[in-house]
């Protein structure tokens, strides 16, 4: 009875191509929209958990204020002679550097470059696992004297340069032209899809007295040496910065001492929401294709009740008519699911490296937006048609 | 010994609605038809032809009395086993042919026998010499669409027949149809009364398609009125 059922199902199918073909269609969209949508978040979620780590797990970020992010809530910023502090009175601080962003244009004869310049000293280069393709890091006189001497990142060289060696080249940055002592090895993009090596480095005197015109200092980073625990340095470094901070006992923090997972934490936990959201608008379009097979069905009622009626006339049994049905639907909308996830594949595999995002196939969004599917075809294929299958057979047949 | 007629309707009624919408079709009707009879029924219409020929086909169930079919009481069977009597014991023909659409003529009469259970192969065989014996031979693969209304009623036929039924039961099958392809459809249920004897049941408006029958019914209002046996030469 199942071989004959599938049989009469498969008949059917072929025989409304056209109806056949929309469900399926329905199907299709929704689930390639779902999985792909996820896929994609999921990949940058990745991608920005892959890209803090890979900074090393001992790395410590200061920064004023209780918030991650700009303004950082009116505290006041760090001091030069924070870095000589932590420097000297915390042993586990292998590297110590300060930060100062500043956005600015760079120029090299007629090619300009808008670029971020940060100002720090040479422990950023350790810190941040840079390495130099070509030339040399700061030496004491030009960092004391806040010389203008730069170092540049591969984006800046590519821009202004192009295929010239720019090491010894004078470069105008603002007011004021500085020699390129050196050039960073690329690294690609950073966590927050933005390119790291869209950078001019410079020592951090030169950067407050030219670009900022203050002594503030916006963030600082300390890697933590290998032998010492993370915690323990971490602790420290609040002790030390609160004493330095004048804060009393009664008082919070008024700066934060993260690590790489804190960092992983906030940064993923926006990709994640972004994920959701994403995952959320294409389950709409799930639904939108359920409610367009739903029309297809209803459109089609009057049809199949009196096919039922003919079926039910010439001595089918109601569960055999069913079953027919059920088969119909799940085969139908098991072919859309399957398309869809293979076009949710191909579309997010393609996507993915267009986003410069890794590629993970998720089973379980793939295996919920399938059965998902399939309930939606069976529920809008198979109930109308188990009204029918109830009735008599000649209200089947003369049905309206 | 076997006595009992095919079939034996008893003080049968049927209401359609209920309360005031309440509508008694048939008043009880008692009748009896022998195996190898062909019956044609007549009457004005409304009087309750098609309600009797639906309740006799399975395919409706009567409000009160009985109805034996093979020493079946039928009113008594449930859903499914008045399936497997149309299944394999009742053919049925309907004025409006209710074939499936975009479904070749083949498939159609097939349909019967895959709910039969039977294979493939016998169910071709089966289907290709029904259709060639209602004179469709070469048209097996066309679609009602591409069919004229007397060929799709061959179809319809061959669909009712290739079970072998006891009974066939035709409501108007020639009420769509011109004279002439009424009489080739009307000798086509002839033959198979006849040769295969397979006892015929046919509704009718047309004094031409009844004389084909042996006996001719009429029903009034509900009601038996007259029944009559003509004598033909065959
Ligand atoms: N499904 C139904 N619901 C209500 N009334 C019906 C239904 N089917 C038939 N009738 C009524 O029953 C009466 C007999 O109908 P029917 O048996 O179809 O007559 P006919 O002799 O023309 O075939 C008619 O008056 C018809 O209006
Ligand atoms: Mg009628």
């Amino acid at each position: 009875m199942l071989w004959n059922t599938l049989l009469l199902a498969l008949r059917a199918i072929r025989r409304n191509l056209m109806r056949s073909f929309l469900t399926i269609l329905g199907i299709v969209i929704g689930v390639a929209a779902v999985i792909t949508m996820v896929t994609l978040g999921n990949g940058a979620t990745k991608s920005v958990s892959d890209q803090i780590s890979s900074m090393g797990s001992n790395l410590l970020m200061l920064i004023p204020g209780q918030r991650f992010g700009p303004g950082g809530g009116g505290a006041p910023n760090f001091k030069i002679a924070d870095v000589e502090a932590i420097r000297y009175q915390i042993s586990g601080a292998e590297w110590v550097a300060p930060v100062v962003n500043k956005g600015a244009t760079a120029v090299y004869q007629a090619n300009n470059w808008s670029t971020v310049v940060t100002g720090t000293n040479n422990d950023y280069f350790p810190a941040g696992n840079w390495e130099l393709a070509a030339g040399r890091t700061f030496n004491e006189t030009e960092e004391r004297a806040g010389k203008a001497v730069c170092i540049i990142g591969e984006t800046v060289r590519e821009k202004l340069f192009g295929g010239q060696s720019p090491v010894g080249s004078e470069i105008r940055i603002k007011l004021f032209s500085c020699e390129v002592i050196g050039l960073l090895k690329g690294k690609g993009q950073s966590a927050m899809g933005s390119d790291q090596d869209d950078t001019v480095v410079m020592p951090l005197r030169t950067v407050q007295r030219r670009l900022s015109g203050s002594q503030d200092i916006n963030r600082l980073t300390v890697s933590v040496s290998n032998s010492a625990s993370i915690d323990g340095v971490k602790k420290q470094l609040t002790l030390l910065m609160r004493e330095r901070r004048n804060i009393s006992e009664s008082e919070d923090d008024d700066f934060r001492v993260m690590d790489t997972r804190q960092i992983a934490e906030t940064l993923t936990s926006t990709t994640k929401i972004l994920t959701m959201l994403l995952g959320a608008v294409a389950a709409v379009s799930l639904l939108v294709g359920g409610i367009g097979i739903m029309n297809i069905m209803l459109v089609s009622v009057t049809e199949r009740t009196r096919e039922i009626g003919i079926r039910l006339a010439i001595g089918a049994l109601e569960r055999e008519v069913l079953l027919q049905f059920l088969i119909e639907a799940v085969v139908l909308s098991s072919i859309g699911g399957l398309i869809g996830i293979a076009l949710a594949t191909g579309a997010s595999f393609f996507l993915a490296r267009l986003m410069n995002v890794p590629y993970l196939f998720d089973p379980a969004i793939n295996l919920l937006s399938f059965l998902f599917s399939a309930a939606i075809g069976v529920i809008f294929g198979f109930f109308p048609a188990r009204r029918a299958a109830g009735l008599n057979p000649i209200d089947a047949l003369r049905h309206e | 010994m076997n006595n009992s007629p095919l079939i034996r309707l008893s003080a049968l009624t049927k209401v359609y609605g209920s309360g005031q919408a309440a509508f008694q079709a048939l008043k009880g009707i008692d009748l009896a038809i022998e195996t190898g009879e062909f019956v044609a029924i007549m009457g004005p219409s409304g009087s309750g032809k098609s309600t009797t020929m639906n309740i006799l086909g399975c395919l409706d169930t009567p409000s009160s009395g009985s109805y034996e079919f093979m020493d079946i009481q039928v009113e008594k069977l449930s859903r499914n086993q008045r399936a497997l009597l149309r299944r394999h014991f009742l053919g049925f023909v309907f004025q409006g042919f209710n074939l499936l659409a975009r479904t070749t003529a083949l498939e159609n009469v097939e349909l019967p026998l895959i709910y039969r259970g039977e294979d493939a192969t016998s169910r071709h065989a089966a289907a290709r010499a029904a259709l060639e014996q209602v004179g469709l031979k070469g048209w097996e693969h066309h679609t009602p669409a591409e069919l004229s209304g007397g060929q799709q009623q061959r179809v319809a036929i061959a669909r009712a027949i290739v079970t072998h039924p006891a009974v066939l039961l035709a409501d108007e099958p020639t009420g769509n149809l011109d004279t002439k392809t009424s009489q080739e459809i009307m000798e086509l249920i002839t033959a198979f009364n006849r040769e295969k004897g397979i006892t015929v049941l046919m509704v009718t408006h047309e004094p031409d398609m009844a004389a084909y029958a042996r006996r001719i019914i009429r029903f009034v209002d509900g009601y038996l009125e007259s029944d009559s046996r003509t004598e033909e030469a065959a």
